[in-house]
């Protein structure tokens, strides 16, 4: 089973009504949208999106002209404890794998840390072997419905 | 010391007999140079004998200045295709100096110079100097750039022709220079007239205005408006000049205004202008709008025959209040193909072109040039779409490749740039000549 999930990525030049667009798009083509995440620069802002359906939401991105691209992403099933991500991070740091980013969503009784690394299945590794559950990609695409 | 009203004003001619002469005089003083010029280029440059043959036009067709319309023209790209030493009249033992400027294709355009060349540019120089008023008396500090630019050169050989003291400062470093300026009592200043402002502006916050010595700048190498004048000579309280040239032709000194500010003397007598109609080269008018072409009469390096600068002008022929009879250009209401004068450096959109695509990939050589001015300053921002191939979700990955077509650019350019990344095929393509450069400076 493949445990790193498809992220959409979105590039967004500061203009107005871009994020609009975006998701006007998406909501057409029925692609729904499990998380998010936007990281704002002076000149432009990355979305980053847990989706449905990642291709078609590329695909109907690509037809509205809008540049999109999918990135493998690991997300992390965190249990609603204190302390429950820190553990997960100092496995990961012990393995030595550089997180890029990362963002979170609640899903019902617990969370997923969405994992942007250089080796997403090294990521994968670690967490399993460590006791960390993480997200199939049905199980991420279909969170909380 | 201050700068002075006008009606108070002392002018001071350098060469009268040649700042004041009569048309009839100018006129026969011309014909001989330009006669002797002509006969010099067809016998030492190849491209000026192969140019004339294929016009059937032998140089003893060229009887005075009339004749002018017979030669042919030279251009920036006929620079280009006889870089670097291609033109030259005279051998090569004899050049003592070159300065060059950003050319179309990221070459140099290169200016050769003799040693009589390097004194009439001097002279010329100091002739705009006197037109400001100053006399071997003063000290002029110089903060334009020193290098193969005309600026800083320019003004120094100007400035040891008039027997005032140069202060080589070149550009940079505004506290510095505001240091030297009080610390040396200059009385003059020189730069391009965006770094005027700013350096006025710097001397008001500092609070050191009263205590400078200055009445006069003298500010060219790009277009600036009467507001700029205005707030140069009002913080800093000195007249303001303005200095116009080209290193083809000569640098800095071939035209000046004088404090009647009513256009640019240009040195006719060793710089010819013709204003042409850029449709079909035909002279135009007094007052009418063409381009400025020269001819350099008396230039041993690198002489130049009917020069097309591509500045769009107009020229007055009558006398002006200041007692000059030498004709004036008028301030430059654009150009004829898209170079832009930022910062004092031509910058010519094939320029961008060619480096985005240097760089092998990352970006896609579609861009946008857009020219602002900020605080006085010229910024240039370049937009530039992320190659597909090369986009990434990783703010750090585009952050890199932003840094790199900056360091690239300005590698190529010699200014900095703001770099935009934009969105893959999001620049307007378009099936002819594509709009490449927005400029919204209002000059």
């Amino acid at each position: 089973m493949n445990h790193t999930i498809q992220q959409l990525s979105v590039f967004l030049e500061n203009r107005e009504g871009r994020l609009d667009d975006v998701l006007d798009v998406l909501a057409k083509n029925d692609v729904n949208i499990v998380a998010l995440s936007l990281a704002d620069t002076s000149d432009y802002g990355m979305l980053r999106m847990i989706v449905s359906d990642p291709q078609k939401g590329r695909a109907s991105l690509k037809d509205a002209g809008i540049t999109a691209m999918l990135t493998d992403v690991v997300a992390l099933r965190v249990p609603h404890a204190t302390g429950s991500l820190s553990k997960a991070m100092h496995q990961i740091v012990e393995g030595r794998v550089n997180i890029e980013y990362m963002y979170a969503f609640a899903n019902g009784s617990d969370a997923a840390a969405v994992l942007k690394s250089d080796d997403p299945l090294k990521v994968v590794d670690i967490l399993k072997g460590s006791g960390f559950d993480v997200y199939s990609a049905d199980e991420a695409y279909r969170a909380n419905q | 010391m201050a700068g002075v009203a006008l009606e108070n004003w002392k002018e001071m001619i350098r060469d009268p007999k040649i700042e004041c002469m009569s048309r009839d005089e100018m006129t026969a003083l011309q014909s001989e140079r330009l006669v002797k010029q002509v006969k010099n280029v067809y016998e030492h440059v190849e491209f000026y004998r192969k140019k004339m043959d294929e016009m059937g036009v032998e140089p003893g067709d060229i009887k005075g200045i009339e004749d002018i319309g017979k030669l042919p023209f030279t251009t920036k790209e006929d620079l280009r295709d006889h870089y670097p030493f291609g033109l030259l009249a005279v051998p090569q033992e004899k050049i003592v100096r070159v300065q060059g400027t950003s050319g179309t294709t990221g070459k140099l355009t290169l200016a050769s110079y003799t040693q009589k060349d390097v004194e009439v540019w001097g002279e010329c120089v100091a002739r705009g100097l006197a037109m400001a008023g100053l006399t071997a008396g003063d000290r002029i500090h110089i903060c334009y750039g020193y290098g193969l630019f005309t600026g800083g050169l320019g003004l120094d050989f100007g400035a040891q022709a008039l027997g005032a003291m140069a202060i080589p400062m070149s550009a940079g470093n505004t506290k510095r220079q505001l240091m030297c300026m009080e610390d040396f009592g200059a009385t003059a200043f020189a730069c391009t007239p965006s770094y005027a402002v700013y350096l006025a502006e710097a001397a008001q916050e500092a609070g050191i205005v009263d205590r400078l010595q200055l009445k006069a700048s003298i500010n060219g190498a790009e277009p600036w408006t009467d507001e700029m004048r205005k707030k140069i000579e009002s913080i800093l309280h000195i007249n303001t000049f303005d200095i116009y040239g080209l290193c083809e032709i000569t640098g800095p000194g071939v035209a000046m205004d004088c404090i009647h500010h009513k256009g640019l003397h240009v040195h006719e007598d060793y710089f010819y202008p013709e204003i042409l109609n850029p449709a079909d080269q035909t002279p135009c008018a007094d007052g009418e709008t063409g381009e400025l072409v020269f001819t350099t009469l008396a230039k041993e390096g690198m002489p130049l025959i009917r020069y097309r600068t591509k500045d769009l002008t107009s020229i007055d022929h009558t006398a002006c209040e200041c007692g000059r009879t030498l004709p004036r250009i008028q301030k430059f209401t654009g150009r004829t193909d898209d170079m832009k004068v930022i910062r004092g450096v031509n910058v010519f959109p094939t320029q961008v072109e060619a480096a985005l695509l240097s760089m092998g990939g990352g970006v896609a050589p579609h861009y946008l040039m857009i020219v602002d001015r900020e605080n006085n300053l010229d910024v240039l921002t370049v937009m530039v779409e992320v190659d597909e191939k090369y986009f990434s979700d990783e703010i750090r990955k585009l952050d890199e490749l932003k840094n790199r077509v900056g360091a690239v650019l300005k590698q190529a350019l010699g200014v900095s740039v703001r770099v935009k990344l934009v969105e893959p095929k999001t620049i307007q393509r378009s099936e002819g000549k594509a709009k490449r450069v927005i400029d919204n400076r209002v000059l």
